[in-house]
């Protein structure tokens, strides 16, 4: 019983480590707050789902959802780059637009999947054993990703990408075009997030247009996470980190729901986390001040009485 | 070589905080020469520079750099010909990424960028040698990220980056202001021996009247968004800062003011 929740949280987290690297990259690489994943969530699902329902290959499908998100980011990033929009709200444009996108794709709220054919059941005909299918897909398929994600950071292009965030000024000076970078880097993190939307429907044997709600946090929170567990600026363990981070994230849900909380407080406790995390610098700093502030007031006292 | 025709730029035009920032700008550089700019604030000496590095458009006039015109290229489409260090240290360098990744980004300056790994061993092994030219040791560190570096070792970096993939022209931007006067001699020693290697055409923007007749073979000063004094050949050879001084006064009818203007010596 308790191997099998432990079992089912790690795939979740594991798939949804997928949409941490999708989160990573703009945030930490790009420097570039994007919440369009909030739709391309739920688009990869959509197109997955409706896909897969009329008959689709679910691969195919998969990959078709995949495309689908890589799409919804270049739009986030034109809409930046070309109509000069801040980042924050051409996210939340596209994110808009695909809420009634998503509805069209799949024609109502909800599709359920639980007969259909997915990646997972056809893995399954091939033979694999049932009890650790999803377990080894999701290993295998997120370290993949992973390295694939690594390799392309350390190419030419993918240096150029990081250098977009790190110093836009520079990178310009040397010829690099970072319109067409952030545009390339938002494709690419919609892409991850989407496939992620896309596993996350066939393994839990739905499509919802509301699943995409909270994931921007989600997403953060793994990343966060996964800094603090692994510290390092490197890409190849910070990437690492991502994936830990997310299962890790996964594992601390679980952990608050045997407890007795109630699944639907779990995004509030998520925030918080997220604000604890990213507010510990200055609230650290504030700590600092007082203390400061009272030796300092501890000395022309002890000032006072010496004179 | 380097020409520009009647330049004009107004920032906020038709506002009322309208400012005509250079006025009619009329300048030929001949290939290899190097240019020191001088002149009181608000002359319009950095916006000369960012016409030409392509981070502003002049609302008249051309750029041509060997010929080409230049004028409205973006500065990502005219890196190829430009090379630039700019006055804050942090801007030139990616502090997350190591020296060999900031260097890796230079040696494809102006050049498509393909799927590649950035860094191998050949260039690896050319970096060291480059790095080794700095003689600050930073050969010996590659994989140091940029952010751990001072920021004499920075400009140092940008300086070679700057350089690399041989642009043109290469931009000084008040590029010592910010470091310590013994770093900052430095970084010009390290300049000058660049400069003798690449032999780029040079404009360079200094506050330092002394450091603007030691380097270079020509000095140019500026006022009000006008060039006021070409110094070259003869006439520049014996000149003094204070006869510079004098000069600046004549031709613009007031003193020479800059509040953060060197004028030892």
């Amino acid at each position: 019983m308790w191997l099998s929740i432990l079992q089912g949280t790690v795939e979740q987290g594991l798939v949804f480590g997928l949409l941490a690297m999708g989160v990573y990259l703009p945030f930490r690489v790009l420097d570039f707050p994007d919440l369009t994943v909030e739709g391309s969530f739920p688009l990869g699902a959509a197109v997955s789902a409706a896909l897969i329902i009329n008959g689709t290959n679910p691969f195919l499908a998969t990959g078709l959802a995949m495309l689908s998100g890589v799409v919804a980011g270049m739009i986030t990033g034109i809409i930046n780059t070309k109509l000069k929009i801040a980042g924050l709200l051409a996210g939340i444009l596209t994110m808009t637009s695909l809420y009634s996108i998503n509805l069209r794709i799949m024609g109502r709220a909800n599709i359920p999947l639980l007969r259909e054919t997915t990646i997972l059941t056809v893995l399954k005909g091939w033979g694999f054993p049932d009890r650790y299918l999803a377990l080894t897909v999701f290993t295998l398929l997120v370290f993949l990703v992973k390295l694939l994600l690594d390799y392309f950071l350390y190419t030419e292009i993918g240096m150029a990408l990081r250098a977009t965030g790190d110093s836009p000024v520079m990178i310009e000076s040397l010829g690099g075009n970072t319109n067409h970078i952030k545009i390339l880097g938002l494709g690419l993190a919609n892409g991850l997030v989407a496939l992620s939307g896309a596993l996350t429907c066939q393994y839990q044997g739905f499509a919802d247009v509301g699943m995409g709600i909270g994931m921007i946090v989600i997403g953060l929170a793994s990343v966060i996470i996964g800094e603090v567990v692994i510290r390092t600026s490197k890409i190849i363990y910070a990437t690492f980190g991502v994936i830990v981070g997310s299962v890790i994230y996964r594992l601390a849900i679980a952990v608050a729901l045997q407890l007795g909380f109630a699944p639907t407080d779990l995004k509030i406790v998520t925030a918080l986390l997220v604000i604890l995390a990213l507010g510990a610098p200055s609230l650290r700093r504030f700590m600092i001040q007082d203390e400061f502030a009272e030796r300092l007031l501890e000395r022309s006292a002890s000032d006072a009485q010496t004179n | 070589m380097l020409r520009l025709t009647n330049l004009h730029k107004i920032f906020n035009y038709g506002k009322v905080n309208e400012n005509y920032a250079l006025k009619d700008i009329n300048l030929e550089v001949p290939k290899g020469d190097f240019i020191t700019i001088i002149g009181s604030n608000g002359a319009g000496k950095s916006t000369l520079l960012n016409l030409i590095a392509g981070t502003l458009f002049p609302e008249a006039g051309t750029v041509e750099i060997n010929s080409e015109d230049v004028t409205h290229r973006p500065v990502y489409k005219r890196a190829h010909l430009v090379g630039r260090v700019f006055q804050d240290p942090l801007q030139g360098t990616a502090a997350e990424m190591t020296i060999e990744e900031n260097l890796s980004l230079a040696v494809k300056r102006g050049q498509r960028r393909g799927l590649r790994l950035g860094l191998d061993k050949n260039r690896r092994a050319e970096f060291r040698r480059l790095l080794a030219l700095l003689e600050l040791g930073l050969e010996n560190r590659l994989d140091c990220p940029v952010k751990l570096l001072s920021g004499g070792q920075r400009q140092a970096l940008t300086l070679l980056m700057a350089t690399m993939g041989r642009p043109q022209i290469l931009l000084l931007d008040e590029y010592t202001a910010a470091l310590d006067p013994k770093t900052a001699i430095q970084i010009v020693e390290i300049t000058k021996r660049i400069v003798t290697q690449h032999k780029p055409t040079v404009l360079m923007v200094t506050h330092d009247l002394k450091q603007a007749l030691a380097m270079g073979n020509r000095t140019i000063m500026m006022d009000r968004g006008r060039i006021i004094l070409d110094l070259k050949g003869k006439e520049r050879e014996n000149i003094t800062v204070g006869d510079l001084l004098a000069k600046f006064t004549a031709r613009s009818g007031r003193e020479l003011t800059d509040d953060r203007i060197l004028l030892h010596g």
